[in-house]
């Protein structure tokens, strides 16, 4: 290849491949305690210490109660035990976390302990764990057994019509919960309402929040279009806190009035927030994390949602900083909250990266692995792109089909997803249009069945949810108005579907810790609770679970391989005839070369991996010999089907003492008579990427050696294409096939082949 | 709910009891259908959790070893007693920097107190209320 830009080069060129990757858009961050760049060790972490003093806590990580600030006073009060201090403070850490990761100590024991553990404790115990460990305590400590997931439903028109196609597609690919938001502020009783009916396609019981500012997704939640809240985010330091406008007395106030309404709530909180923010006292994002969640099961809360979340990006930026991510969500579960465990906001432009960071999750299990997976497109995700998205869902699919671990999704078909897509725009259009809030035409409501996103929509703009959600919101429109608009036109299935939904709230089973609805049946920590002691134990896939999980789109199998042979078959029978002509006889004509073809070569098998066809291959093998000056005779092999056998067996029979092996998938070798098998002259290992071109290459080399000459080697250029990832099981189905024909001891057969009118 | 207090073994309640599990106008699960929402005998009213489904999922709660999350239902449980409005209002009135000085928030717990029997509330919205003044937030925010 022509390449000039090496002269005056005064840098290794591999730094500008490294450039030009997407990691390099990452921005990374220098460790600095000092101004709060540290995920484990800030300058100004406190040692751990508590004092308990007539069933008071006088001293709390070092700081005595008159300079306490109000978390520490929130912490003090309603988080620690005084019960459990002196017993669980006296634990040495590093025993503390080697209790997490033993299988013999019950998780009981461990959440008894926590509860008189203060925040520098805490934190200092987990970040004695490396990155398995916490993955393994995040498994064991977890709350409930089965685990879940969390989908974003938002685009970037707040169209009502997509939101509930994109609802229900969600609600098809099992998550649990769905979350949506709004571009414009206003729009949220629209995009509520056309959620709430898209996640009751299919089936019942999937939880869904509208994300808005506190007071509206209360009125919203009262109005039975949501059923659960997680916007009640908490901070770890004092000046953090008022600034995102709240304390922790108010929000727990919050957490009460949510109860109050029969809506499911989970607090936010996550590394970074207060860096942001601009108010991290010099205190690492692990330390501050830890006053985040005792604040949180001091409210009272269920659960949280948290590793990162908005901060993730600043936290994966600074060293060590996805391990701080995994140690807060284990905090989290540790202390018996919930945990919607982050995997949201994307925190690299590297798909390594993201991979990476899922994993210990998809493999632990959690609550939520994502508390937001974009199952809608990037552009369209309102809260910024995730972790996961619509673009890379399948991947998602397939990692869990890779390690057999439930991430809470079931692949669906094609036909399937566009028959709910249908059913979801159908029903919406029929309640938008029964309580005269809209009324979408058909080419609005086809554009939207089959877009994959906003982009390819024509339908309702942002303006016009807009007026649809003031009209829902000034006349008071209800759930019970949508579940009768339902029933009226014929969605009776969506009506019942969400009628249980509302009627969950009157137990309030799902208030209890990790609860969600899988089957019609509220399943959380209470009836569900996660007991691991070791191998065996704990949540497994049954064997129903995991062959869903495996039913990915697009998987091979040996009859498909074969109808798709047969249907070459028929044209190559129109170019090309095999005919045997008897026992292959030990060649005598000097430059002759032998073409030794497999078993299956042409009676089975029609074209190689590359998809030239066994004809065209034969014609430039041959073409390739005779221009070179030698003659090509045709032998089939019967008792080996692997190619360096065929290419030596080929060279024996073969009066020039050169032959060519060659498979019916394309891979061929040129071999001479006095080699090992192994050992051959030149090999076409890739066939998938082999050409024609390089077939004929390969019979004028053969024919070259014939004579005695040494020609330059036929190489078959590659680019670094995974080979076996794209080829490798439709090799192994193709090669079987070949293998099953080969008989020992089979004599080699002459072959008349005969290239027909078809292949001119 | 029940005369006994549930245990973890009544969890879900929906499933165990369904029958017992009434909303605010005693009706039971199972007589609010479709129908009723079509006739509409059934109103939002019928789908507010009650007090004592509050009460019963703290028992629960606590039996699964979760005094914190108790006591958050049992809060929540004098809340339902409180209008909307009120509720909102004494939300913002506990935001930092709302209320200029400790006693509009003490007159808050009073009147959560007095006029809707919440006790609880009325105690933390007291703490908040001391906690507040040792910090400072009585301060304009805008």
């Amino acid at each position: 290849m022509e390449d000039d830009a090496s002269r005056g080069a005064n840098r290794w060129r591999r730094f500008d491949d490294w450039d030009n990757r997407p990691l390099r858009l990452d921005n990374f961050a220098l460790e600095d305690p000092a101004n709060g760049f540290s995920a484990m060790n800030g300058a100004r972490d406190p040692a751990p210490s508590a004092t308990v003093d007539g069933g008071r806590i006088t001293v709390l990580d070092g700081v005595p109660e008159d300079e306490f600030d109000m978390i520490d006073l929130f912490i003090a009060r309603h988080h620690l035990d005084p019960a459990m201090v002196e017993e669980a403070m006296a634990i040495p850490s590093i025993e503390v976390a080697r209790m997490l990761v033993d299988v013999n100590v019950p998780r009981n024991r461990l959440v008894q302990l926590s509860r008189g553990m203060t925040p520098a404790k805490l934190a200092e115990v987990v970040a004695h764990l490396n990155s398995m460990e916490i993955a393994f305590a995040y498994s064991k400590m977890r709350a409930r057994a089965t685990p879940g997931n969390q989908a974003h439903v938002t685009n970037a028109k707040d169209d009502p019509l997509q939101l509930a196609a994109d609802a229900a597609v969600a609600v098809a690919l099992g998550f649990d919960e769905i979350e949506t938001t709004m571009r414009v502020a206003r729009n949220s009783w629209s995009n509520a309402l056309a959620c709430c009916v898209g996640s009751v396609v299919g089936r019942a019981g999937t939880l869904f929040q509208c994300s808005s500012e506190e007071a509206e997704e209360l009125q919203i939640g009262m109005a039975g279009f949501t059923s659960y809240a997680e916007t009640v985010s908490v901070y770890g330091t004092e000046k953090s806190f008022i600034d995102g406008d709240d304390t922790p007395w108010s929000k727990a106030f919050l957490a009460a009035a949510y109860a109050s309404r029969g809506i499911k709530m989970r607090c936010t909180s996550g590394a970074a927030a207060e860096l942001l923010m601009g108010y991290h006292e010099a205190k690492s994002l692990l330390y501050l994390e830890a006053r985040c969640l005792c604040m949180q099961r001091a409210m009272g809360a269920q659960g949280t949602q948290n590793g990162g979340i908005d901060g993730a990006p600043l936290a994966a930026s600074i060293p060590g900083g996805v391990r701080e991510l995994m140690a807060e969500n284990l905090i989290a579960v540790w202390l018996d909250l919930e945990c919607a465990s982050g995997n949201d906001a994307r925190s690299s432009e590297s798909e390594i990266r993201i991979g990476a960071k899922i994993l210990p999750f998809l493999i632990a299990g959690s609550d939520l692995i994502c508390s937001g997976f974009g199952s809608i497109l990037k552009y369209d995700n309102s809260f910024n792109p995730s972790s996961f998205n619509g673009e890379e869902l399948e991947d998602y699919l397939v990692l869990q089909r890779d390690f057999e671990a439930d991430g809470g999704l079931t692949p669906q078909g094609e036909d399937a997803l566009l028959a709910t897509r249908k059913r979801a725009v159908e029903a919406l259009s029929a309640v938008l249009e029964e309580l005269k809030l809209a009324e979408p035409d058909e080419d609005m409501k086809q554009s939207v069945v089959v877009a994959s996103g906003s982009d390819q929509t024509r339908s309702f703009s942002a303006g016009h949810a807009t007026r649809i959600s003031s009209s829902i919101a000034t006349r008071q429109i209800s759930v019970l108005d949508v579940i009768r608009a339902l029933n009226k036109r014929g969605f009776r299935e969506e009506a019942e579907n969400l009628l249980f939904l509302v009627k969950l709230r009157l137990s309030g089973d799902y208030l209890q810790t990790s609860a969600v609805i899988r089957n019609n049946r509220v399943i959380s920590a209470i009836n569900d609770p996660n007991r691991y002691d070791g191998p065996g134990t704990g949540y497994r896939l049954t064997e129903a679970r995991r062959k869903e999980i495996a039913n990915i789109r697009g998987v091979l199998d040996q009859g498909e391989v074969l109808r798709t042979e047969a249907t070459f078959q028929r044209v190559e029978e129109g170019r090309i005839r095999y005919r045997s002509i008897g026992p292959a006889q030990q060649g005598a004509i000097a430059r002759e070369v032998v073409v030794g073809l497999s078993p299956g070569f042409g009676s089975k098998l029609f074209r190689t991996t590359a998809g030239h066809p066994l004809s065209a291959v034969l014609m430039d093998i041959r073409a390739g010999i005779e221009e070179a000056g030698g003659t090509a005779r045709f032998v089939r092999f019967l008792h080996t089907a692997d190619t360096s056998f065929l290419g030596l067996s080929a060279a024996r029979l073969s009066g020039s003492g050169i032959g060519i092996g060659l498979q019916a998938k394309g891979t061929a070798v040129i071999h001479r008579k006095d080699r090992l098998p192994h050992n051959n002259l030149e090999l076409f290992s890739n066939a998938p990427i082999t050409k024609l071109e390089h077939y004929r290459g390969l019979g004028r080399n053969a024919a070259l050696y014939a004579s005695g000459a040494e020609p330059e080697p036929i190489v078959v250029p590659t680019r670094g294409e995974a080979l076996g990832a794209r080829h490798h099981a439709r090799v192994a189905l193709i090669y079987a096939i070949e293998t099953g024909l080969v008989r020992d001891g089979a004599e080699p057969e002459e072959l008349a082949v005969d290239f027909l009118r078809d292949n001119q | 709910m029940t005369a006994k207090r549930p245990r973890v073994a009544d969890y879900p309640l929906a499933e165990t009891q369904p029958s017992k599990v009434l909303g605010p106008n005693c009706r039971s699960l199972e007589e609010l259908t479709l129908q009723g929402i079509m006739d509409g005998t059934i109103t939002m009213e019928d789908l507010r959790i009650t007090p004592s489904a509050l009460e019963a999922q703290a028992d629960i709660a606590e039996a699964a070893g979760r005094p914190n999350l108790a006591a958050n239902f049992r809060r929540a449980s004098e809340l339902t007693r409180v209008p909307q409005e009120v509720i909102m209002a004494t939300y913002e009135r506990l935001r930092p920097g709302r209320a200029s000085r400790k006693q509009e928030l003490l007159e808050a717990a009073r009147q959560l107190r007095e006029t809707y029997d919440a006790h609880r509330i009325a105690d933390f919205v007291e703490e908040a209320a001391e906690v507040y003044e040792r910090r400072g937030l009585y301060k304009f925010r805008y």
